[in-house]
Parts: structure tokens; sequence; C-alpha cells
């Protein structure tokens, strides 16, 4: 068992360090054809091809000084307009990943099959090697923390640190500079235009190894939790929502030429639903859009409170949403790195509902223009807010910070700090809501498991040691705390709303 | 009014956090073992990998100031308590106006020939847990000696090493001076899950040194050897009161106190594990050494000391533990028999693993107790129905409304009763009515 488990790591690294090298590999050449075909206008045609045409026909060695060779042809054909200021003519769409994707050729590009089955298929058997062995390493099942905080991966060792470099790198490029991933992204063309009828994106690579990060994972969670029927279905529907609802069904909608939605993701996490070009691209679908419009905004004024108000926030959080689904699987080895001080939760408290007043200010001022036509509000330019919006908090806090400093700060930093709809959920979930986590009794003995592995940063024990029940906005209802309480302290349920505050007294002590 | 408390662990900080509570009297905890209080249930947890020690801490390292509760980390040698004095053992010496005596356990040794040998501990204190993990480096085989509850957390931790685990139990069954023999078994048959080798009837007899002075073996009664790296000694904690003996205080086992936890010196209290009562309650043990306990005396005494005189007053009696995997609940007084005057029902899954014990009055059926392995059960709703004389059948219809299981969990209730019923005829509990929409 040891060897398979050994050999499913090896057989993981290799692939991974096949993945890691790829992007470095291949040799780039822009033939005219290619430019033509990226740019169909022969307007744009004529403006672009006397600083692009040095580059035809030249081979490169890598994708990096093509890509900067290339941003340098296509910003000096916009040069002389923007000396001018002739903003009208200038050329905002380089196209460059799609260029960089067409214009690669060499090993990759040749490979693609072989090398989407190394990368993926072949590196997910070498992690579920390294993963279903448990099974038989530790036939008995129960809560097994063993040698966490023995190990760098998951105690803030350097491989932690390499790692969260990695995928903040990963972050980055997505999001700032997909042309240098353009051979990932080849990878998964195939399914693309499977799916979706169109080749890949950045964004279609991005959902795919979502999901598979997460199926891969999942497995590990179904291991781990085996005794626990509530971690387990849990496991399962985040990953039904992800696959379901986040990658397949918005593919599908693509292909068949229709507004593409991810129906279970809620405004303001889903902060882009209410800009203009979002509201256009429904109200320009007849039924099915207006529907759309109206199913998400159900969610926002009807589906939270009332799902809430049954079942608290978890039913969102953990059960449902994508950030959540990727922070109970991949994130779950890296839960018990969350900050439980109480320095750290007066800081969660005020950032993560600057972020919600943040995302409401934002929206009101793109739905102002949207209905006004005019762009700016007391003098600020409204694009300007979305546009500090999206990059300061979709894609910094949400990806960079979010994801990328699980190995460092646990799973759910965004999810903590940053997500403003985890915010509106917590609000309701404190004031108004038949969810608690209920201590049972006196029976706690502080020693602090619960408060270590929850990835909220909630400080469990507080309120266990004291015979009360824990109603925190914060709590995502994960159920780990109460999975790993070794003295049966803590039951996540929902109960009739009165006396959810009360904390437990000894009926010798109520003379007290 | 000064008050020290000597000993910082859940006893002694309890009494601090309540005395704060409702006084602004000046309090100082003095204690040897570490800087601030720890979680001491917790401490095999540090050594499996789940925590390190600072997470072990129930209060952030701010809370003392803010509280006002100065902390000292010194050792106290002498007390002079005609003069409310004491002497540490950096020479200082501090006054009071009452003292507190909270210092815990230490572990029993029976002069078992090899026992301060290298490589040989028991499991108390945080230095036990350092010096653990130097004494099991390497190692591959041990010997745990004495199945308690410590015995058997050092087992696991043991286990989490990869270390095989010899353990080595003097009753006819694992903690068979409190568990029923169904119970005591079902254990034994996880700890053998688990590929630890259980010996039962077995009691050490020497522990053999290597030529470093570093144990080697250990010879049981019946002159087995068994070959070990490292021997846990686990075979109960008394208290630790050495630096009390030959004084004014009275002291037998424990330092004894009365129902108040007064001891015989005016203005000089003991509680938690070093405390003995002079006149224990019928079936009470006069010595308790748990967390909870320690728990309820500190508010009790911090009533007292605050001018509102409070008894203790332990109430219906509750416990639990975790063996390996199997999580333990029990609830009021359970011992290995039931008494003569109550009937026993028993229930267990046919895993083996899952089952729960109720015991009750033969004359009228009022409950007494329950045993929970496997199951998760509020301590509310036991203690009500205990307090209560809650009739059986009543309460194994009812049992519903106490599990506390995760959601999602199998409950076997049903089987439960079925069983039950077939046991005891004339009690006749019901299934209760399914309700699917439980808002
Ligand atoms: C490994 C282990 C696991 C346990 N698990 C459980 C459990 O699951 N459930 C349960 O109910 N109970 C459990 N217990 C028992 C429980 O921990 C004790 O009953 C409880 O900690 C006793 O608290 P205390 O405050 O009386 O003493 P302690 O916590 O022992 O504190 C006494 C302190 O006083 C200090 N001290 C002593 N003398 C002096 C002196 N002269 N000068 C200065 N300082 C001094 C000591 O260094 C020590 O820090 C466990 C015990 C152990 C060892
Ligand atoms: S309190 Fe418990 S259920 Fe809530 S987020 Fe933390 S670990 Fe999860
Ligand atoms: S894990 Fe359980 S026993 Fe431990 S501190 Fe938390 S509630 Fe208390």
């Amino acid at each position: 068992m040891k060897i398979i488990r050994n050999t499913g790591l090896s057989i993981f690294l290799i692939c991974f360090a096949v993945f890691l090298s790829l992007p470095f590999l291949g040799t780039y050449k822009l033939t005219e054809k290619t430019f033509k075909e990226n740019f169909t206008d022969a307007q744009q045609q004529k403006i672009l091809e006397p600083s692009l045409k040095n580059l035809f026909d030249k081979e490169y060695g890598n994708n990096i000084s093509f890509i900067s060779d290339y941003n340098k042809a296509f910003d000096n054909a916009n040069k002389e307009f923007r000396e001018k200021k002739e903003w009208d003519k200038v050329i905002n769409d380089s196209h460059v990943l799609n260029i960089v994707k067409d214009s690669s050729g060499g090993f990759v590009k040749n490979n693609l099959a072989l090398l989407f089955i190394i990368c993926f298929l072949i590196s997910s058997l070498g992690g579920l090697m390294y993963m279903v062995p448990a099974l038989y390493l530790k036939p008995v099942a129960g809560i097994k923390n063993n040698h966490i905080y023995h190990r760098g991966i998951t105690n803030r060792g350097i491989i932690a640190f390499l790692f969260a470099a990695f995928l903040i790198a990963f972050y980055i490029c997505i999001y700032q500079q997909p042309a240098y991933l353009s051979n990932w992204i080849l990878l998964v063309d195939g399914l693309s235009t499977t799916l979706t009828g169109a080749a890949a994106s950045q964004w279609f690579l991005y959902g795919f190894l979502y999901c598979l990060v997460m199926s891969v994972m999942s497995v590990r969670m179904f291991i781990k939790y085996r005794n626990n029927n509530y971690e387990k279905l849990r496991t399962c529907s985040v990953l039904f929502f992800q696959i379901a609802f986040a990658f397949m069904i918005p593919n599908i909608l693509t292909k068949l030429q229709l507004p593409s939605m991810d129906f279970k993701n809620i405004w303001p996490l889903d902060y882009t639903f209410f800009f203009d070009y979002h509201l256009t691209q429904l109200t320009s679908n007849g039924m099915l859009g207006y529907w759309m419009l109206g199913w998400g905004i159900f969610l926002i004024v009807v589906g939270v409170p009332v799902m809430v108000y049954f079942f608290g926030k978890r039913w969102y959080c953990s059960w449902v949403c994508g950030c959540g689904g990727l922070a109970e699987t991949l994130g779950d080895p890296f839960r018990q790195l969350s900050d439980k001080s109480l320095k750290a939760w007066k800081f969660e408290r005020i950032i993560v509902h600057s972020v919600l007043v943040f995302a409401v200010i934002m929206t009101a001022a793109v739905l102002y223009t949207f209905f006004t036509g005019s762009s700016s509000i007391l003098g600020i330019d409204t694009y300007s807010i979305r546009q500090a919006y999206g990059f300061g908090i979709g894609f910094m806090f949400a990806g960079a910070i979010g994801t990328g400093f699980y190995p460092v700060m646990g799973s759910r930093v965004w999810c903590r700090f940053g997500c403003p709809l985890a915010a509106y959920l917590g609000i309701v979930q404190r004031f108004k809501s038949r969810f608690r986590i209920t201590t049972n009794g006196g029976q706690c003995i502080s020693c602090g498991n619960c408060s270590t592995y929850c990835e909220m940063g909630i400080d469990v024990r507080a309120y266990a040691q004291n015979g009360e029940n824990i109603i925190r906005s914060s709590c995502v209802g994960c159920g780990v705390c109460a999975a790993v309480c070794p003295r049966g302290v803590l039951k996540l349920e929902n109960l009739a709303e009165e006396g959810r505050f009360d904390a437990y007294v000894r009926p010798e002590e109520k003379a007290f | 009014m000064k008050i020290v408390i000597i000993g910082n662990g859940i006893s002694g900080i309890t009494t601090a956090r309540y005395i704060r509570k409702q006084s602004d009297h000046e309090i100082l905890v003095i204690s040897a073992e570490s800087d601030h209080f720890f979680s001491r249930t917790a401490l095999m947890y540090i050594y499996m990998g789940h925590m390190k020690f600072e997470h072990t801490k129930p209060y952030e390292d701010w809370f003392w100031d803010k509280n006002r509760i100065a902390l000292k980390n010194a050792y106290i040698q002498k007390i002079d308590f005609d003069n409310k004095k004491l002497f540490s053992d950096r020479g200082e010496e501090i006054s009071y106006d009452k003292l507190v005596l909270s210092t815990g356990s230490v572990n029993n040794k029976f002069d078992w020939p090899g026992q301060d040998l290298k490589g040989v501990q028991g499991l108390i204190t945080k230095q036990d847990v350092e010096i653990m993990e130097e004494n099991t480096r390497g190692v591959t085989d041990a010997v745990v000696v004495g199945g308690g509850l410590i015995g058997i957390e050092m087992a696991e931790m043991l286990h989490s090493r990869n270390i095989h685990v010899n353990f080595l139990v003097r009753d006819d069954h694992y903690w068979g001076g409190v568990l029923p023999k169904e119970e005591a078994e079902l254990v034994g048959r996880h700890i053998k899950e688990h590929g630890m080798n259980l010996m039962l009837r077995s009691e050490l007899k020497e522990i053999i040194s290597d030529d470093d002075g570093k144990v080697k073996a250990i010879i049981t009664k019946d002159n087995k050897e068994i070959k070990c790296g490292f021997v846990a000694l686990t075979a109960g904690v008394s208290p630790n009161i050495s630096f009390l003996k030959a004084t004014k205080l009275e002291t037998d086992r424990g330092i004894l106190v009365n129902e108040f936890l007064e001891t015989n010196i005016k203005d000089v209290y003991a509680l938690g594990d070093c405390a003995q009562f002079k006149n224990p309650k019928e079936n009470h043990p006069p010595v308790e050494q748990l967390w909870y306990t320690g728990k309820m005396q500190g508010r009790a005494l911090a009533n007292t000391i605050c001018g509102n005189k409070t008894e203790y007053e332990r109430g219906i009696w509750f416990n639990s533990a975790k063996f390996l995997d199997i999580e333990y609940q029990t609830y009021g007084l359970m011992l290995k028999k039931p008494f003569d005057d109550e009937d026993t029902f028993y229930w267990e899954h046919k895993n083996g693993k899952i089952s729960m014990r109720a015991n009750f009055a033969k004359a009228d059926g009022s409950l007494r107790g329950f045993n929970f392995f496997g199951i998760r059960f509020k301590q509310t709703v036991a203690d009500d129905w205990i307090r209560n004389n809650q009739d059986i059948s009543k309460c194994i219809s009812n049992l519903n409304k106490g599990f506390f299981d995760p959601e999602f969990y199998k409950s076997h209730h049903k089987e439960i009763i079925e069983n039950f019923n077939n046991a005891y005829p004339k009690f006749k509990a019901n299934i209760p009515k399914k309700r699917f929409f439980v808002f």
C-alpha cells in the first residue's frame, strides 16, 4: 500500500512538473494568415499590418519574447493615435491570447491529446493513488488529523509558501496575462469546442481545472470524513453544483447561443450581474433572458433570507457555492491555518462589511449609468468604480489572495474577509435564523480542536466552554468543529429561534 | 483583599475568573508548569500533531491583563500559614489574605524496578509531552501499563507514530474497574482493531535497562518478556501535595476539605485534583480528578471566597471520553455493575462499535443513568430525566429528543426500542411518530 502511495505521489509530481513546464515549451510563429483570421476588419488590418509585418514568419523559441515583441508591435501601431488623442481610432483588443495560441507550434501543439492525458488524467490518477490507500493504511474510520502540525505543507513550511507562490502566480496569469498560459489553454481547446462550440478561453481552462481539482480533492474528503454523513453529503452537493451549475450549464447555454448564466451565483458575489452588458444581454434574449434576470433577483431578495432563516448560511457557503466548494476540497488540508485571535475577528468584521458596502455602491453606480446614461455620479466616473472593484475585489481579493493564500492563511480567506454575499448571508444568520451550533451542556474540556479546525477562524471553544451556543455571522456550517470534537459537544442544527442565545446553566447553579 | 492561587489549571483558573466576575479583589495565580493556562486534556493532540501548544490555551495571552488576573511563573516551595506567606524557588516572599491550593496531580508509581529508567514515563504535564517526544524517537515497540483513560490516550499517541503498542491491563477487561463487561469488551475489540496488542490480566513486574540506562524490555508478573523502547506508566494519579506535608494543613491522600472546599486552616482553600473530601457523599469518590469537577468546584469556591458561601454540589454525574475513534458519554452513577436495586438494559449495534446502556430502578422503573458509546447524547435531557426519575419506558421512547449526533447520521432508535421491549416486556416503549417536516 505504501508503495502504491509513493508511486502515486511520484506520478502526480512528474505530471505536475510536465504541466508546469508547458508554458515554457514550443515555438511561436505569427503568420499573415493568423493575423488576418484574428483581425477580420479590413480597416484594422490596414492599421496594424505595417508594424506587425516584421513579425510575420519569424520563429520564436519561447512565448515570453514572442508576446513581448507582439505587444510592442501592437502598441507601436496604436502609438500615433494615442499621441494624437484620436481615441476612436485606437485598437484596444490585441487578441494576444488567440494570436499566441494560433501561432504556437512544436511539441505542445503536436501532442495535445497526449499532454491532456498526462497533465489531467494521469496526474489525477496519481493523486488518487496517493489518497485511496488511506482506506487500507488507516482502516478504521474516525477523525485523523495526525501530523498536520508536523508537516511543512499544512504547517506553513517552505513548501507551503512555494505552493502559495504558485497559486498566486497562476491567478495573476489567468486574470491579467493569460497569453503566457496559451499552451495550457490549448490543451482544453478540444474539450471546449465540444462543449461550447468555441475555442477555449482562459476562463474555460480555469473552470475545467476548478472542477478537476474539486473532484479529485473530494475523493480525499470522502475518505477522510467517511464516518460523517454530513460531510459526505455536503461534499457531494458542492461538487454537483460546481460541475453542473458553474461549469456544464453555462457552457451548454453558450453552445446554444443563449446568455450563459451560473444559476447558483448570487449578487453581490456575482458582481457583474447588474453590469450593463449583462443586463443588455439578458433583456435582449426574450423570455429566457427575463426569467434569468428574475431568478437572479429572486435569489437575492427572497432566496437568501428565507433559506438562511431555515438552514443558516451554510445552505449556500458549504453546500452550493463554488468558492466554498474549492475551500472545502482543495482547501481542507489548510483549514487549521485561519487566525482565531480577537484581533482577526475585529479586522474581519470591518473588512467584510466594507466590501459589502463597496459592492452595493459600485452596483448602484453602474445601474445609475445604465438607466440614466450618465457616466458619472458626483463627479466620479462609474466605470472607474467598477474597474476598481473588479480589480481590487474580483481579482486581487477573491482570486490571488483568496485562493493563493490557502497554504498560509487557511482555506476561507476570501469567504471570511472578502465575500460581500457572505456578509449579507451572515447578517441574516446572526439576527434571524433558526441555525445554531448547540453546545452540549457542560461537556466541553476546552481542548481546542474545534477552534483549531474552524476554517472561519471562529473561536468555537470560547463559546463551548461556557455552555453557550455558537451563533456567528461568519459560520459557514461546514460541520468540522462538531466532527473533530472529541467529546461530542457540538451539533449544527436548525431549531426554534427562541432561546438560541441562552447559555447552559447547571441546575445546581441556577441559584448562583 | 489579596487572593493567591497556586496552580493555573482548570480549577485554579476557574476560581480566579469567577472571583473576578463578582469582585475587585486582587488576584495572583502562581504556577510552575507554564506561563499561561492551557488545557491538560489536549496534551495528547500536541504530540499527535493535531494542534500546537498555543492552540491548547483557552484564552489569548492579553486576557489576563485585561481581567486583572496577575500571573507568576514560579514554584512555591514552602508556605508559612501562620504569617500568610509563600516562598518561591526564586527566593521570593509572597503574602496573601486568602490562599487557594489547586496544585493538581502527580503520577502514581508502585516501586517497580526500573521505573526511573530513560524511556519510562507518564503523562500529566506539558513537559511530559516534550520528554515523550525525545523518548519515543526511533522507537518501534512500546508498552503501556495501566488500562485507564490516560493509558488509552498514550496508546493512541504512540500509535499515531506507528509505534507498536503492547497494552498491559491488570483487569479482565480494558478499564474493567469502571466499565461494565460489554462496554469494556467493545473498547477492547476496538483497541485490537487498531492493531494494538491488548494484554489483559497482565501486570508489570520489572522494567529492564540496556547498557545506556534506557529501557529495552519489560517483564510481566507471569514472566513474559516484551521488548520495547518506551514504557508509559499510567496507573492512576494522586494529589500533588508533597510540598505541603509536615505543615499544619490537614492532608490524607489529598488536602482535606469540607463541602465548601475549606481546609482546616482559615482562609486556605483547596480544590481540583489535589483536594480530598473529608466526608464524601455516598458512592462519591473522595478525590475527584476530572476537568468538569475542577470547573464546578472553582465556580462554587469563587462564590464562597466572595462572601456568598456556596456548597459544592456535583449534581447528576456526567463524564465523557474518547477511546481511539469511539466516543463515550455517561450520565448518572454508572459503575461496572448496576446497584442492587437496579435493572440494566444494554443494546449494541451489530457493528460492535455503537452501544447504549440504561440503568433503572427495579421497583418503579425510574431512570438512573446512561452509557453511550458511539452515540452523542444531550446532557440536558439525560440530566433532566435522571433528576426527575423519569420512567424508563418514556425515556427509551423519547431517546430521539436527546440524540446529539450530527445531522444525517443514522438513528438506531427503532432498533433500540425493539430490543428494549423484548428485554423488558413489562415496560413498553413506543416508536415515536415520524415528523417529516421538523419546522
Ligand atoms: C493526559 C490527561 C488527560 C485528561 N483528560 C481528561 C478528560 O478527558 N476529561 C476529564 O474530565 N479530565 C481529564 N483529565 C483530568 C483533568 O485534566 C484534571 O482533573 C484537571 O486538569 C485538574 O485540574 P487542576 O486545576 O486541579 O490541576 P492541574 O491542571 O494539574 O494544575 C495544577 C498546576 O499547579 C501547578 N503546581 C503544583 N504545585 C505547585 C507549586 N508548589 N508551585 C507552583 N505551581 C504548582 C502545576 O505545575 C500545575 O500546572 C486528564 C488528565 C490528563 C493528565
Ligand atoms: S464554527 Fe464550526 S461549522 Fe461554523 S465554520 Fe467554524 S468549523 Fe465550520
Ligand atoms: S473540540 Fe469539543 S471539547 Fe474541545 S474545546 Fe471544542 S467543544 Fe470543547
